[in-house]
């Protein structure tokens, strides 16, 4: 048990296993990241096992994005190694690494549609630069993932032209459109009003269910995290210093957790 | 003391890596050039938004960059140099300088700036990511149409801007400076070399690659939100004025005290 002042740090939970190579899912073996002088990641470990949904929370600026952006590597990661279903991605080759990336789904935090193209246009770009589907196939396909999100009849519509939870629905259609095993969820929520967050939610829930996908949520959330969560683990000082399932979180006495779920200002988090 | 130096040692190393930076990017894009036929309507898209998009700026430029040539070879020629002359005047410094790099600057300007402005708005909207996460190159998709438009259509601008010019220097001439049709174009004729106008054109397909890497380096580039990329985009205007006032200056010796000294 470490201290913290006042506080009773538990022991980070162990997050690795003997051979990754052999684990079928996602494995992070102390990887860091730093921006300049500004160390976010440190040697932070985290399993991720194939079907689960995942959920990682923790305070603004403490490396959840990172973290999952480091997993696709749109972000390289200053040192550690990262396995998904036992292939080695950083050191993976740029094709490798795209041929890789067409098995995951992203929903980015601003949905980061491409603003000069139609919603249709977005959703079935994927299709149209990797498939040898017909115009009106990727169509079909496109409007087929707009009806899963509930955006029927915005096909033709320019992102602009879209609320932000439709943005984020766009996002979600865009994201699964390939039939992607991982889909990666930058804060789905964030900045959407509790019907819109609750809705988006429910959505990510339909899409493990029909889809069957291993999924990554970062979110500050509570509410959403509760509700998708198979696991939920919490990232701090560039670790991952807790994980468990639903339950545990609601029942644990660790400290950074409980003022966080809390959203006490007083904690070993601090309050800024 | 110390400090200036320091400054100065963190300004070359910062200029070293950016252009050490912009040479693997050009190499990125060169590598993509087989997929250029596939990137064709993007490419065609392109085109138009610099030629078609640029034709008022180029009409407007040309005719009076044509015209003020005129009346200034006719203020500095009178009373030393027969008025036969304007004509050759004019046509030669503006095919061979200032039709290719008057439109390197101002469409040159436009283009990078809306490169840049485009480019670094998707690098901070995540848009750039979204691309890189559902494995489509940044580089095949964006860079290269954009790469493409600037290297084909800057040359082509610069033809209808000389043609522009010299029309213009022409009617300046004959309606305000008293100098008859047929001196004019006697003396357009007299010393017309293919050189002067091949010369011109090969500098501007060099301008139009410059204006393109620069717009799409700074783009790539781009940190931060909207204060990122308003610098971004006045980094990339400025960096591709400076380097096509500098290329111009090289690519001069090389074309017209070698290539075509003859």
């Amino acid at each position: 048990m470490a201290t913290n002042e006042k506080w009773v740090i538990p022991p980070p939970p162990v997050q690795r296993v003997e051979n990754p190579a052999e684990f079928q899912g996602i494995v992070l073996e102390g990887v860091s990241k730093a921006f300049g002088p500004k160390v976010v990641l440190k040697q932070a470990d985290l399993l991720i096992a194939k079907g689960e949904t995942i959920v990682i929370i923790g305070r603004s600026g403490q490396g959840k994005s990172v973290l999952l952006k480091n997993i696709v590597r749109l972000m390289e990661p200053d040192e550690g190694l990262i396995w998904i279903e036992g292939e080695e991605v950083t050191s993976m080759r740029r094709g490798d690494l795209m041929e890789l990336r067409k098995s995951f789904g992203f929903l980015f935090q601003g949905a980061a549609l491409f603003d000069s193209m139609t919603i249709c246009k977005n959703v079935g770009l994927m299709l149209e630069e990797h498939t040898d589907m017909t115009p009106a196939q990727i169509r079909a396909r496109a409007c087929e993932c707009l009806a899963l999100v509930g955006l029927e009849g915005s096909d033709d519509k320019l992102p602009s032209e879209l609320s932000g939870g439709m943005k984020k629905r766009a996002g979600l259609a865009r994201a699964i459109v390939m039939k992607p095993r991982y889909i990666l969820y930058d804060e789905p929520t964030t900045g959407l009003d509790p019907i819109t967050s609750d809705a988006i939610t429910d959505l990510i829930l339909k899409l493990q269910r029909e889809l069957g996908v291993t999924s990554i949520v970062v979110t500050h959330d509570m509410p959403s995290a509760y509700k998708v969560a198979d696991r939920i683990a919490m990232l701090s000082r560039g670790k991952i210093v807790f994980s468990g399932s639903v339950a545990e979180v609601r029942s644990t006495t660790h400290p950074m957790v409980r003022q966080f779920i809390e959203g006490s200002a007083t904690g070993p988090l601090g309050a800024f | 003391m110390r400090a200036i130096i320091g400054k100065l040692g963190r300004l070359v190393l910062h200029g070293l890596q950016s252009t050490g930076r912009g040479a693997l990017l050009l190499r990125s894009i060169v590598f993509q050039l087989p997929h250029a036929w596939s990137m064709r309507r993007e490419t065609s898209e392109q085109m138009q938004i610099v030629s078609v998009g640029s034709l008022p700026l180029v009409v407007t430029t040309s005719v009076f960059v044509g015209a003020v040539t005129a009346v200034q070879a006719v203020y500095q020629m009178q009373a030393y140099v027969p008025m036969k002359f304007l004509g050759t005047v004019i046509s030669k410094s503006v095919f061979i300088e200032l039709g290719p790099v008057l439109i390197a600057l101002v469409v040159g300007s436009r283009l990078c700036a809306n490169y840049a402005a485009e480019l670094g708005t998707m690098k901070v909207t995540e848009q750039l990511d979204a691309m890189n996460i559902m494995a489509i190159d940044p580089v095949r998709y964006l860079a290269l149409p954009r790469f493409l438009a600037a290297v084909l259509m800057i040359p082509v601008i610069t033809v209808l801007a000389n043609t522009i010019a010299v029309v213009g220097g022409y009617v300046a001439s004959v309606l305000t400076l008293d100098v008859t049709s047929s001196t004019f174009i006697e003396g357009l004729k007299m010393f017309y070399k293919h050189s002067d106008l091949m010369g011109g054109l090969i500098k501007s397909f060099f301008f139009g690659g410059i204006i393109a890497m620069s717009g799409i380096y700074y783009g790539f580039n781009t940190e931060g939100g909207a204060e990122g990329v308003g610098k971004a985009t006045m980094t990339a205007v400025v960096g591709s004025c400076l380097s096509v006032l500098v290329a111009d200056y090289f690519l001069a010796i090389i074309l017209f005290q070698i290539v075509f000294r003859s």
